[in-house]
């Protein structure tokens, strides 16, 4: 306890559960109240958030050092492990506190108008707010456990929101594949809960990093172990090679669910786990290399795949597999503030991008719900020359493009120019990271291209929608715009969180976070990076996003498309990319059709029918039958039979004891 | 002593009685045998409690307290059978058996 508003910490959890309770009994009760669900959906959050500034403000009242902790109650409490519920308050949980209330809310009011029409309405809005409920387990958690809860419970509702139109058995099955790539990473994430027990006989945070450095040998097969597990986990969560393919699929969901969970907050607890554990990850050279290595090589990789993607969400999610390939970059390299920084802009920007294409893809379904037509409401085939009818929405695209791509002054223009330094830097005296540093750098190319992309083909150019249904595209409502244009001045703004030395900024966001990352910038020595060729490396950075822009605008001709119905196949490369690298059908060769085959043909045909169900239930059934059929003589229905037996057994009773 | 022959009686009074069980059909006859078992029985305490203290004669007591409960419930029952089948014979008190 401090004695200062920090102490309610609790309060943000709970209001998001509060929001699940209620929300879920109108679901239940009264499932067209749609202005109470409304109120206490996104008015829960808002408090939340508020409660979350408030308690900032209290902890920068404290200038605490050191993380303070709240124990609830004790939870698990077997021998030496003692688990409580706790939660932890410090400069990395709070700014993921303000980071998913904050976005949180705008994207709760965005659903307001979004989801409108729904009838599902207040389901919606109770699988949202019990989303948030677990993100922030996820982020106060104390303990590696508690923060379990929370991580599997974000999953849960992803599960439920990819879901959420469950009539379609493509998006059931979308939700199924989401949650069975992450228990995958689950499996990872556990067992290095059981090793960091073994090695440090705590799972609290604060204990486990203190014992770390004299319980685990640095670079050792502990540590190296244990921090590949949480990796796996991670590469689940946060959609990175291997474990990516469900992402793209959970575009499946509402758009404001793809912006708050797959996009702004879910999957960057990856990002968080590495940030949280970066000592651990500082200890073992070997499991940073490859963090930083598979991030880089998924920036690059979901990057290529991005460029031929038709379908408006599935460009976008392609983009967010790719930036959090940047933030793994980030913390793989030792740059925990880069990767939280990128994680803070990125929820900023890739939020404004789904949400207005969310605004995109709800006037679209708007104009062939009026023309009674079944066009796909999402193909960038069918829109064209939407910044006519949607100004708004274009401009905030526009800046959150910028963003993304890293054109000065935007916020994603320091978060991956900060990476991207970091990388450069750490080359020097590990090459591997000049490998990284040049992924990166082509993802830039990359990103700037597929986003221009986006935009050319969705905004300009003539309209492909079709005759009847251009006279019913509009511009959002103002609760759905509203959002849009915070964001886009957060997009526009956010890059003074942490504007470097190099543009006499004061770095703020590197000096807050200075008492988390302080254990691993002693074990990663910083490489001095002269002035001049950091000058250079933003050069080249700008440079490449201009060229990635301008590139496309020039390369791309929007009037040559033709609508979805009518567009001819792709060939050669293109089909690769267009097919994102065949990857699911080898996943689905590899892993898929032979634990199909297994669980088909060995599992259900021989053991379960032949051995368990025909020897074992059925033989054990016939057993009885013929053991009663051959003993059915003894009951002849006679009293008298029966008395005589008894007597003979009595006789025999008495002989036995007697003689 | 009479100790002999009294156990000799109980012992043949008893051996009818279970004969009689056995192989009348009859139900009244059956449960008179079945009294008679337990007079059987009440004769060996009595004959043994001679010598074995008063616990014999006691347990008398309760025996035919509990012989004149069962025949009262007894005779009932074999009422109630008469009354259903008009016959007292156990030949036709076969429900347990099927068909």
């Amino acid at each position: 306890m401090t004695g200062s508003f920090v102490d309610f910490i609790w309060l943000a959890p709970a209001l998001a559960l509060l929001g699940f309770v209620l929300n879920g009994t109108i679901a239940f009760v009264r499932p067209n109240a749609k202005t109470l669900v409304s109120v206490i959906g996104a008015g829960v959050l808002l408090v939340a958030f508020a409660v979350a500034l408030a308690v900032f403000s209290a902890f920068l009242g404290l200038h605490a050092e050191e993380a303070v902790v709240f124990r609830y109650w004790s939870w698990i409490p077997v021998g030496t492990l003692q688990i409580d519920v706790a939660f932890q308050v410090d400069q990395l949980s709070l700014v993921m506190l303000l980071v998913v209330t904050g976005v949180g809310s705008l994207i709760h009011l965005f659903s307001v108008g979004y989801m409108k029409d729904d009838p599902g309405y207040a389901r919606y809005f109770a699988y949202l707010n019990l989303f948030v409920f677990f993100m922030l387990v996820l982020v106060l958690g104390a303990s590696f456990p508690v923060m379990f809860v929370g991580w599997e419970g974000v999953g849960l509702c992803s599960y439920l929101l990819i879901g959420f139109w469950y009539g379609d058995a493509a998006n059931a099955n979308a939700g199924r594949k989401a949650f069975i790539m992450n228990r995958i990473g689950d499996f990872g994430f556990m067992v290095a809960m059981f090793m960091i027990f073994w090695a440090t006989g705590s799972l609290d945070f604060a204990t486990v990093f203190a014992h770390a450095p004299t319980a685990l040998v640095p670079g050792g097969v502990a540590v190296t172990a244990i921090t590949l597990f949480l990796f796996l986990g991670c590469t689940g969560k946060s959609a990175q090679i291997p474990l990516y393919t469900w992402l793209p699929d959970a575009m499946a969901g509402p758009t404001p669910v793809s912006a708050l969970i797959h996009a702004a907050t879910m999957v960057t607890a990856g990002v968080y786990l590495v940030a949280r554990c970066n000592l651990l990850f500082a200890m073992a050279p070997i499991s940073s290399e490859v963090v930083a290595g598979v991030g880089a090589l998924t920036a690059l990789f979901a990057a290529t795949i991005a460029l031929k993607q038709w379908d408006i969400k599935k460009v976008l999610a392609y983009s967010t597999v790719s930036q959090l390939g940047y933030m793994f970059l980030a913390v793989g390299t030792g740059a925990i503030t880069g990767g939280i920084f990128h994680l803070a802009t990125h929820a900023f920007f890739k939020a404004l991008l789904f949400l207005g294409s969310g605004s995109v893809i709800f006037a679209m379904h708007r104009a062939y719900h009026h023309t009674h037509s079944h066009e796909d409401a999402q193909d960038m085939r069918n829109m064209g020359g939407l910044s006519r009818y949607m100004p708004w929405t274009t401009a905030v695209m526009w800046i959150a493009t910028l963003a993304i791509a890293g054109i000065p002054p935007l916020a994603g223009f320091f978060s991956k120019d900060e990476i991207l330094a970091a990388a450069n830097a750490r080359g020097h005296a590990e090459p591997a990271w000049l490998v990284f540093w040049g992924f990166g750098l082509v993802a830039a190319l990359l990103t700037a291209f597929y986003m221009t992309r986006l935009m050319l083909y969705t905004f300009y150019g003539p309209n492909r929608t079709g005759e009847k249904e251009q006279a019913h595209l509009h511009e959002a409502p103002w609760i759905m715009t509203g959002p849009l244009l915070v964001l886009a001045v957060l997009s526009a703004a956010g890059g003074l969180l942490n504007v470097p030395e190099l543009f006499h900024g004061g770095a703020r966001l590197r000096h807050w976070l200075e008492p988390i990352t302080q254990p691993s910038a002693t074990l990663i020595p910083e490489v001095p990076v002269s002035a001049s060729s950091e000058w250079l490396l933003v050069g080249i950075a700008v440079a490449i996003a201009v060229i990635g822009i301008v590139g496309a605008w020039r390369l791309l001709k929007p009037d040559r498309l033709v609508p979805a119905r009518s567009a001819p196949e792709e060939r050669g490369f293109a089909r690769v990319l267009k097919n994102k690298w065949y990857v699911d059908e080898l996943y689905d060769f590899l892993f898929v059709r032979p634990l199909v085959w297994f669980s088909r043909v060995v599992l259900w045909q021989e053991i379960d029918q032949r051995i368990v169900d025909s020897a074992g239930v059925n033989g054990a059934a016939r057993g009885a039958r013929a053991l009663g059929w051959a003993n059915r003589w003894l009951q002849t229905g006679q009293v008298g039979t029966y008395v005589a037996v008894f007597v003979i057994g009595v006789l025999l009773v008495l002989w036995r004891a007697l003689g | 002593m009479l100790l002999n022959p009294a156990l000799l009686i109980s012992a043949v009074l008893f051996t009818i009685g279970v004969a009689g069980v056995l192989f009348r059909r009859n139900a009244i006859v059956i449960f008179m045998c079945v009294e008679l078992m337990l007079n059987a029985v009440n004769l060996t305490f009595v004959a043994l409690a001679q010598n074995l203290g008063m616990g014999g004669q006691v347990f008398v007591f309760f025996v035919m307290a509990v012989a004149a409960a069962e025949a009262a419930v007894g005779l009932a029952i074999i009422l109630a059978v008469y009354r259903h089948k008009q016959s007292v014979s156990l030949q036709n008190m076969n429900l347990l058996k099927d068909g």
